[in-house]
């Protein structure tokens, strides 16, 4: 059984709860108060990521950290589809990785804004802001192209990638750190497909798609849950 | 950052912190009426509070710090559930909400939004109705009292093991303060208090503290605060997106819902007090 040391409203955790139930692995939550006991700068959770930082996975002996990182490894272990992580593609692999690199400065700029609102971070918000924005208008130039062409996800392809989840979070929370998403049609329009995948889930801050067809993609609706993936 | 110039607002008690969240050492910031405030823990009973050079008075209740900017006009309300014995006190919560501390107490009176806004756990749909309840203003407490709510909730505590119609009671005992007291799943002759005690960083952000005290022997105190925790964050964008983010006292901005009852006692009782800060004053 996998473990996902897990806090309900870090936007972190949130893409690998995701991809978790979009795949339909069966997992087992540990709840670590990120704010107000930064439970996670405990000794007791130091031992486990001496970063200090969720989210974390544990599965048997294994130990991983980082959301990227445990993206990757869910994806290869449990899509069979191999659509999620398309490693037989130099180039998606490549635009994958670099999106989520992307996503990365999406945590320490819309994510830490949404900090310094939320939970009393003693950081530069509006800073955080400007950058966020220079981000959004970024990403958004980049989804209007790839719709030109009728591409839908954030790497060119048929099927969406762990990339856009991680992309997904700190975008669509980034109202709660003032971020507005008003001047980012095609950003606006990729968060809406986002939601109609199937096996999205929301999080406290995220709402559901509005009525409209769900996105089933081929064969990842009938995943073996986690325990039996390797009988 | 304009100054508070509300009588009524200075003079009132005001939460900054939940004691236990205070670190041992070391001077803490945060803002109260657009002001600075710094405060620090002396011991476990003690906290200091200043204002730049000037010290201000401290009230240590319900598991948090109270100050005021002005001359407290009287004691901090009473919530005698508190010094019961066999509760669990636990300061579950404290969010940042970009809105006025008045319409954060309106929302919390409002059960309407229960099956909208905490699906599955607060309220389903179809179970949408608001049943008639009654509203009283206690004019001796100087209090408001919202008695015989009903509503369905799936799972009303984060000790809940199924749905039931949950009981609610509230009090609304002071501008910026509401405290519910629902039925117990645990145990029918109790009643469990949920305490929101805001504080008004400046007129249009608040943080918001909760209190959670429970007759529940099972749930750890994360599982308190995590549920509070998850409550509380469904409704952020949900006060967020609400415009003007000050409440409106004019009459004319009511409109005659039944789950709104409580809310018209409310903005006429801020209106009587003339509360200035956070609302937006009735046209003479
Ligand atoms: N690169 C890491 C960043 C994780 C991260 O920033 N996690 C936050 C919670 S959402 C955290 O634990 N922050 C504490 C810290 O960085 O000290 C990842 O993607 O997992
Ligand atoms: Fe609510």
């Amino acid at each position: 059984m996998i473990i996902l040391y897990d806090y309900e409203l870090s936007g972190n955790c949130y893409k690998v709860r995701l991809l978790l139930s979009m795949l339909n692995v069966s997992y087992e939550k540990k709840a670590i108060e990120f704010y107000p006991a930064a439970e996670h700068k405990t000794d007791a959770f130091l031992s486990i990521n001496a970063l200090g930082q969720l989210p974390v996975i544990q599965t048997g002996d294994l130990t991983i950290n980082d959301s990227h990182a445990i993206l990757v490894y869910l994806a290869r272990q449990y899509d069979k589809s191999d659509t999620w992580f398309p490693i037989s593609d130099p180039v998606r692999l490549a635009q994958v990785t670099q999106w989520m690199c992307f996503a990365d400065s999406l945590t320490s700029s819309a994510s830490s804004a949404r900090l310094v609102n939320g939970f009393f971070y003693d950081l530069d918000g509006e800073a955080c802001r400007q950058e966020a924005h220079r981000l959004f208008r970024i990403f958004d130039e980049h989804l209007w192209f790839n719709e030109r062409e009728d591409h839908l996800w954030v790497v060119p392809g048929k099927t969406p990638t762990i990339a856009d989840l991680a992309c997904f979070a700190y975008v669509v929370l980034s109202e709660e750190g003032g971020i507005s998403r008003m001047d980012y049609p095609a950003i606006r329009r990729w968060t809406d497909r986002v939601k109609r995948l199937a096996g999205f889930v929301v999080m406290p801050g995220v709402f559901p798609a509005g009525p409209g067809p769900v996105h089933v993609l081929p064969a990842n609706d009938t995943f073996p849950s986690a325990g039996t993936a390797e009988a | 950052m304009t100054q508070c110039s509300d009588p009524v607002a200075l003079a009132l008690w005001h939460p900054i912190a939940a004691i236990e969240d205070i670190p041992a050492d070391g001077k803490q910031k945060t803002q109260l009426l657009g002001e600075v405030l710094h405060y620090r823990k002396m011991d476990d009973t003690r906290v200091s509070v200043h204002h730049g050079d000037r010290k201000l008075p401290v009230t240590l209740a319900y598991g948090y710090v109270w100050t005021c900017l002005g001359t407290p006009e009287r004691d901090l309300f009473d919530l005698p559930e508190y010094a019961e014995s066999d509760r669990r006190n636990v300061c579950a919560a404290t969010v940042g909400v970009n809105v006025s501390a008045p319409r954060a107490v309106e929302n919390f009176l409002d059960m309407g939004h229960f099956p909208f806004v905490h699906t599955g756990i607060l309220g389903a749909e179809p179970h949408t109705e608001v049943r008639e309840y009654q509203v009283n203003v206690d004019t001796e407490r100087d209090e408001i009292l919202a008695t015989e709510c009903l509503f369905y909730q799936p799972q009303a505590a984060a000790g809940s093991s199924g749905g039931v119609m949950s009981d609610y009671i509230y009090r609304v005992p002071h501008p910026y303060c509401a405290v519910l007291y629902k039925s117990c799943p645990t145990d029918e002759s109790r009643l469990d208090v949920i305490a929101l005690f805001l504080q008004s960083v400046d007129e249009e952000n608040i943080r918001a503290h909760a209190l959670v005290s429970v007759i529940d022997t099972q749930s750890s105190d994360l599982d308190i605060r995590m549920f509070q925790q998850n409550i509380f964050s469904q409704d952020k964008p949900i006060l967020e997106n609400q415009l003007p983010k000050r409440l409106p006292l004019d009459p004319r901005a009511e409109t005659p819902i039944r789950a709104d009852k409580s809310a018209i006692a409310y903005r006429r009782w801020l209106r009587t007090k003339g509360l200035q800060y956070g609302v937006l004053a009735a046209a003479a």
